[in-house]
């Protein structure tokens, strides 16, 4: 049998006393131990960013993140996101964007652009853009996800719209 | 999105753009795919696979891992006597695990099953497998020289027609299949054309990469088979699970929770007979769950070599098109003998040729398995077929806009003799399309511009049912046997059911993919779902309806009352009674159901193969790096020929899907082989397309109710990759003046199109050379 350890973190607000084989991953305590399948696995490579979750209010890929190195910590996942049952903004734009289609990449990139707008609460089109270069989705084309973060960022803060509007006037980016 | 729509209106919701049903299941974290299913006593397999292209299989140690601590069972082919090991979509030639030798690297040799998925990773390392390495063919060509090495010395057993339904040709033992599309007289139509074009044009073996990768959960009890499964067909992987376990239809059943990613390459059977045999053997549920690079290593699309002639009249009319093509389907059939079919039925596009030969060849070589993957044969061709269109026009001094509006087929007008006429306006989405690129407005130096057509005779076959049940609530419950793939058609097909029974969205569940629950679909693939899958909701909606329309005359109506029926319910003299009341009243009592079927086949308006034409229509502007052969594209735009949108943001969220998968196979993706080895089999090194790289995208919807499905919908999905690389390669003869004819084009390849030039042009004026011209 494998040695074990104990690890206390947070995980969506929740304190949690684990004990876990030092090479577990957080993605495999999250999914297997914590039942948090909302976090998922792709690459298992630290590529796609399909495992992003929040550690102390940063971006990490799960998949390569070892849970002993999160003992102390906060972890925040998809399943954070929404309070009693009313989702964030940027969950709420994901819908009425259509900003997914088969789903699996969309866990991750909804932590990837919380992460974004908690750092940045007006981004510009070009920073949200470049804030998602590490998340792969391979149905969508993007188009409607950089469409909903932006949106999230004008629901949280009205007074960035107008940097916003002119950001996207600029970029020449993604319509 | 610009909607331009000249159909009349159909009943909401229908052609709405409601949310997704399946949103707050995927934004919340709380949707289930495969690989989130857990149960009481599942145990974990790994697999080991071949490292060799080609080898006989010598002799398989399997003592040290059963021996593991941990272990539950070590599984090769000989451990299955109980089991047809070969499977297989048109042609049975797909061993679950490799029986006698290896064809690629990757193949399945042995199944180890564990308490957990590590164990069985170590126990997986303690098999010992000897080999007797066997020569090679990683490409068509190699796989057709004199002396190549054959593949399967017996050829398979072709499958009853599920889709393919010529007899198997063979020319050579590494031909896996051969198609022809044929009419007219080629030769002297050709002979008489002004201007042949002529040229060689290759399409890469890709990867689709679906996020969640293969995966798969089988469970016995009591001889019955149940398998949970990340795949696009139900019911195809149960007749091949039924086949291979000697076990009646009704014995296997397959779900299909949410899948992560799909685009053809979850079409038909995967990983489930050796999930199930393997849970045989353990006496245990089992999951197999592949790693994204075993995924590579079990489908990818088929690659490419096209020759192809077309002869035009000095105004720009095709006279003939002569083609052959070469397919790289790897080491099994699956799907390829069909998008060998297509691959020669689309390379004509939305045309009128009065003369066309086309023979297609699916080739055997040591590569993974080549299948069904979005575009089937499509992007393929129309890289050959558009490019061509292009240098015609360049050298008969034509706008390639009018050359193609002198060439499209008009509305009704079919491509071969027998074949449905074409269901879209082309001219008018060339319009479309030249409007949104801006097609007459001046570019900057260097820039061009491309419009490119395809045409797909799509929808696979009709043979789809529904079931829709409406309860005493009123509520309606509708199954299905399509799955929702990301494509959204848990949306649009219950806005098909809501429109037709005249009631509220939120009155409306769908039942979807499970075979033992719902009634039978053939597949979720080929743009078919919400044409024919809507098909079938809509009968069995009137089925229903009609009953309903009966029972409260039977039941509700006293004297002469009128029975009228309306929008969710009738009125029966001047009361209004909805559709759950007519149930209760009918019943007598408090409960019951109305049972509603809707069966779709080749009969009446989908008689006529195919069901609809898929049509592509991209334009793009584009420009090209020429010191470092780096490709910009500026504007991409798509026209979706639809018929009717029943749902418009979820058709654009398919046509900007599909385009930037196209742009990245256009511009990246290409699986490569070396000395027999896959050399970029992870995504590290295969490189799919990220944020940054999406240009600015327009988008068109055309609905002019001209399809076969409800209120004249048709497909879409692929269409709007199809043209894609054709049109890159297009707008860069018009901007830079280079030829590209094999994609991806690399920059490398680029900068090789741009040296070639140059030292054209230097031939041509003495020495000089000189900048691409921008042309409009
Ligand atoms: S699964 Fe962690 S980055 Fe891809
Ligand atoms: S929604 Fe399917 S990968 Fe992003």
């Amino acid at each position: 049998m494998h040695e074990l350890v104990t690890i206390e973190l947070s995980v969506n607000g929740v304190a949690r006393s684990l004990l876990i084989e030092p090479r577990e991953t957080l993605a495999e305590v999250l999914r297997d131990r914590l039942g948090l399948t909302g976090t998922k696995v792709s690459c298992d490579a630290q590529v796609c960013g399909a495992c992003t979750v929040l550690v102390d209010g940063l971006a990490m890929s799960a998949c390569t993140y070892l849970a002993v190195d999160a003992d102390g910590r906060a972890v925040r996942t998809v399943e954070g996101l929404a309070t009693d049952g009313v989702l964030a903004p940027v969950q709420q734009a994901f819908v009425d964007k259509a900003a997914f289609q088969c789903g699996f990449c969309t866990s991750g990139m909804l932590m990837a652009a919380t992460a974004l707008l908690e750092d940045n609460p007006t981004p510009t089109r070009e920073e949200v853009v470049r804030g998602l270069e590490g998340n792969i989705c391979r149905c969508t084309g993007y188009v409607p996800i950089v469409e909903a973060v932006l949106a999230a960022s004008r629901a949280g803060d009205a007074a960035g719209a107008a940097r916003i509007e002119q950001g996207s006037e600029n970029s020449g980016g993604a319509r | 999105m610009k909607r331009v729509t000249t159909r009349p209106t159909p009943p909401a919701p229908i052609g709405e753009a409601v949310p997704r049903r399946d949103a707050l299941a995927k934004v919340t974290g709380a949707a289930q795919f495969t690989v989130d299913l857990g149960m009481p006593g599942l145990a974990h397999a790994k697999v080991v696979r071949s490292p060799y292209p080609h080898a006989r299989i010598l002799s398989i140690d399997t003592a040290a891992a059963r021996a593991h601590p941990g272990v539950i069972a070590v599984v090769t082919a000989a451990d299955l006597p109980d089991v047809e090991l070969l499977y297989g979509h048109s042609i049975a030639d797909h061993p679950l695990i490799a029986t006698g030798k290896v064809r690629f690297i990757g193949e399945p040799v042995v199944g180890v099953v564990a308490e957990d998925p590590v164990t069985a990773e170590e126990a997986a390392r303690l098999v010992s497998v000897e080999y007797e390495a066997l020569a090679y063919a990683t490409d068509a060509e190699a796989a057709l020289a004199e002396g190549a090495a054959i593949l399967h010395e017996k050829p398979g057993e072709q499958r009853p027609h599920r889709g393919f339904e010529e007899d198997i040709r063979r020319t050579h033992p590494n031909v896996c299949s051969q198609s022809r599309q044929h009419w007219g007289d080629v030769e002297s139509a050709l002979a008489g054309a002004a201007l042949v074009v002529e040229g060689e044009y290759r399409y890469p073996r890709c990867y689709a990469y679906a996020m969640e990768p293969y995966n798969a959960v089988a469970s016995w009890d009591r001889g019955e088979l149940t398998v949970w499964t990340s795949g696009q067909h139900p019911y195809m992987v149960r007749e091949d699970l039924a086949r291979c376990f000697h076990l009646p239809l009704a014995s296997v059943r397959v779900i299909v929770p949410y899948v992560g990613g799909g685009y053809g390459s979850k079409s038909y059977t995967k990983v489930e007979p050796l999930t199930a045999a393997l849970a045989l053997r353990a006496g245990r549920p089992v999951r197999l769950a592949l790693s994204i690079e075993e995924s590579i290593l079990t489908t990818r699309g088929d690659g490419a070599t096209i020759r192809l002639r077309t002869g035009f009249d000095s105004d720009g009319r095709i006279l003939a098109r002569e083609a052959t093509i070469l397919l790289d389907s790897g080491a099994y059939a699956e799907n390829s003998p069909l998008v060998g079919r297509k691959a020669a039925n689309r390379l004509g596009g939305p045309y009128r040729i009065p003369a066309l030969d086309v023979t297609c060849s699916t080739v055997y070589t040591n590569t993974v398995p080549g299948s069904s993957f979005r575009g089937f044969g499509a992007p393929q061709v129309t890289l050959a077929g558009e490019t061509q269109l292009d240098e015609a026009a360049e050298r008969l001094g034509i706008d390639p806009v009018e050359l193609r509006r002198r060439n499209v087929l008009r509305p009704g007008e079919s491509a071969w003799p027998g074949v449905r006429g074409i269901d879209a306006d082309l001219v008018a989405d060339l319009d479309l399309a030249a409007d949104e690129l801006g097609w007459a407005a001046p570019l900057p130096p260097g820039h061009g511009r491309a419009i490119c057509l395809s045409a797909s005779d799509a929808g696979s076959e009709p043979v789809t049912t529904s079931v829709v049940r409406v309860h005493a609530d009123g509520s309606i419950t509708v199954t299905c046997g399509s799955t929702e793939i990301g494509q959204g058609s848990s949306t649009v097909l219950a806005q098909i059911a809501a429109g037709e029974m005249g009631v509220p969205l939120d009155h409306v569940h769908l039942l979807q993919s499970d075979t033992s629950a719902v009634s039978f679909d053939r597949s979720t693939g080929a743009s078919r779902t919400t044409t024919l899958m809507g098909l079938a909701i809509q009968s069995a909606a009137r089925d229903a309806r009609s009953q309903l329309v009966a029972w409260a005359r039977e039941s509700l109506a006293t004297g002469d009352d009128e029975v009228v029926e309306m929008p969710g319910g009738v009125r029966v003299g001047d009361k209004v009674h909805g559709w759950g009341a007519v149930v209760k009243a009918w019943f007598g009592g408090a409960m019951g159901e109305a049972i509603g079927r809707g069966y779709l086949r080749r009969a009446g308006a989908t008689e006529v193969m195919p069901p609809f034409w898929e049509v592509g229509c991209v334009g793009v502007e584009a420009s090209v790096d020429e010191a470092t052969g780096e490709i910009a594209v500026h504007r991409l735009v798509t026209v979706g020929d639809v018929g009717c949108a029943v749902n418009p943001q979820l058709v654009e969220a398919q046509d900007v899907g599909a385009a930037i998968m196209g742009l990245g196979m256009a511009l990246r993706e290409e699986l490569v082989y070396e000395d027999g080895t896959l050399m970029n089999g992870n995504l590290f090194d295969y490189r799919v397309p990220r944020a940054p790289d999406v240009p600015e995208f327009r988008s068109v919807i055309a609905e002019r109710g001209d399809g076969v499905g409800v209120y004249g919908a048709k497909g879409g999905g692929e269409g709007s990759l199809n043209p894609v690389a054709a049109a890159i390669s297009n707008a860069l003869r018009r901007g830079a003046g280079i030829e590209l004819r094999e994609v991806p084009f690399t920059p490398e390849r680029v900068w090789k199109a741009i040296q070639e030039r140059d030292r054209a042009r230097s031939a041509a004026h003495g020495g000089h050379a000189v900048q691409g011209e921008a042309g409009t």
